[in-house]
């Protein structure tokens, strides 16, 4: 089990989009991971309030979703987005760094089923939520 | 006949030019993708230029996920935004100039956003076009289609919900 987490955290480590937003993983460990996104001024969406573009936070959730499957003890490896669904419930304050956690809840031989929710410094009222469903390969 | 005279074509493509670039070149995130719009007419599409940044998979090589669904929604936003601003750039209302001084309108929020990953990305550029489905006052309904080197052969497709912005469009006029 151990190794799987050690695994699946090199893999995310080596992710060049994961190095540009600067992502850092905190927790992987049985089909849950948390992921940090700090604020960069790069990622703003909107320029009047410096919130940061819708696109970044799919970019942290799709990278959590796909560490929790990989840190899952029944996967057999790597894996790949079939669809990730998101829906935005309140713009993140500027500033604040985004935490992502993603639970791989169910998994089959070929598909892993998975929901994330992300937040900044309000932890209570989540900034996004975010279902999807992704491929297990035996390789990365 | 009491027609006007039609505009010289290099003012129309200008002022059509202008406010695009101005559109795009206000957004911080879509810079740091690299993406660029393709424009004739009214329509756009969407140019996601490749660098090794955008990787997802250093073993494939495959397009991040996150990248891609970026790209969609960014093309999503901006198609959306062309189409709803498109009346008061013709007009004169909003232009370039005031755009570029950082009076950009507000853009669409996004509500919720659904991608379906069809084949993986491949390392090199891609594009996007999207077509707004409904446009109401307060919400509308985007869908939009990515490929690379065949327009049949897509490898994302998503739908988005947005919220419209409320009037007054521009937050200063002169």
């Amino acid at each position: 089990m151990l190794d799987k987490a050690k695994v699946a955290r090199q893999f995310i480590e080596a992710i060049p989009h994961a190095n540009a937003l600067a992502l850092k993983l905190t927790d992987i460990s049985n089909g849950t991971a948390v992921i940090e996104m700090p604020y960069d001024t790069r990622l703003i969406g909107d320029p009047r309030t410096g919130v940061i573009h819708g696109g970044a936070v799919s970019s942290v959730m799709d990278t959590c979703c796909g560490a929790a499957v990989m840190c899952h003890p029944a996967a057999p490896g790597g894996t790949a987005t079939i669809d990730l669904r998101i829906d935005y419930m309140r713009a993140a304050t500027p500033g604040q760094t985004i935490v992502t956690t993603a639970t791989c809840y169910h998994i089959t031989r070929n598909v892993a089923f998975v929901r994330a929710t992300a937040v900044d410094d309000d932890t209570e009222n989540p900034v996004a939520m975010a279902t999807g469903s992704f491929t297990l390969e035996k390789q990365f | 006949m009491n027609r006007p005279r039609p505009e010289p074509m290099q003012v129309v493509k200008q002022r059509r030019d202008a406010a695009l670039r101005a559109l795009v070149d206000g957004v911080p995130y879509i810079q740091f993708l690299g993406i660029e719009f393709d424009r004739r007419g009214d329509e756009l599409t969407g140019l996601l230029n490749f660098n090794d940044t955008q990787i997802g998979n250093p073993f494939l090589p495959a397009i991040h996920g996150g990248v891609t669904a970026a790209f969609l929604e960014v093309t999503s936003i901006i198609t959306l935004s062309w189409s709803y601003l498109w009346p008061d750039i013709e007009s004169g209302v909003i232009n370039a100039a005031q755009m570029a001084r950082g009076e950009l309108p507000n853009l669409p929020k996004t509500i919720g956003f659904t991608v379906d990953y069809l084949r993986p990305g491949l390392p090199r550029d891609a594009y996007a076009r999207a077509t707004v489905s409904r446009a109401g006052r307060r919400y509308a309904t985007v869908r939009v289609e990515a490929w690379q080197d065949n327009r049949d052969r897509l490898f994302a497709q998503a739908v988005g919900h947005f919220r419209m912005p409320q009037a007054p469009r521009i937050a200063t006029r002169d």
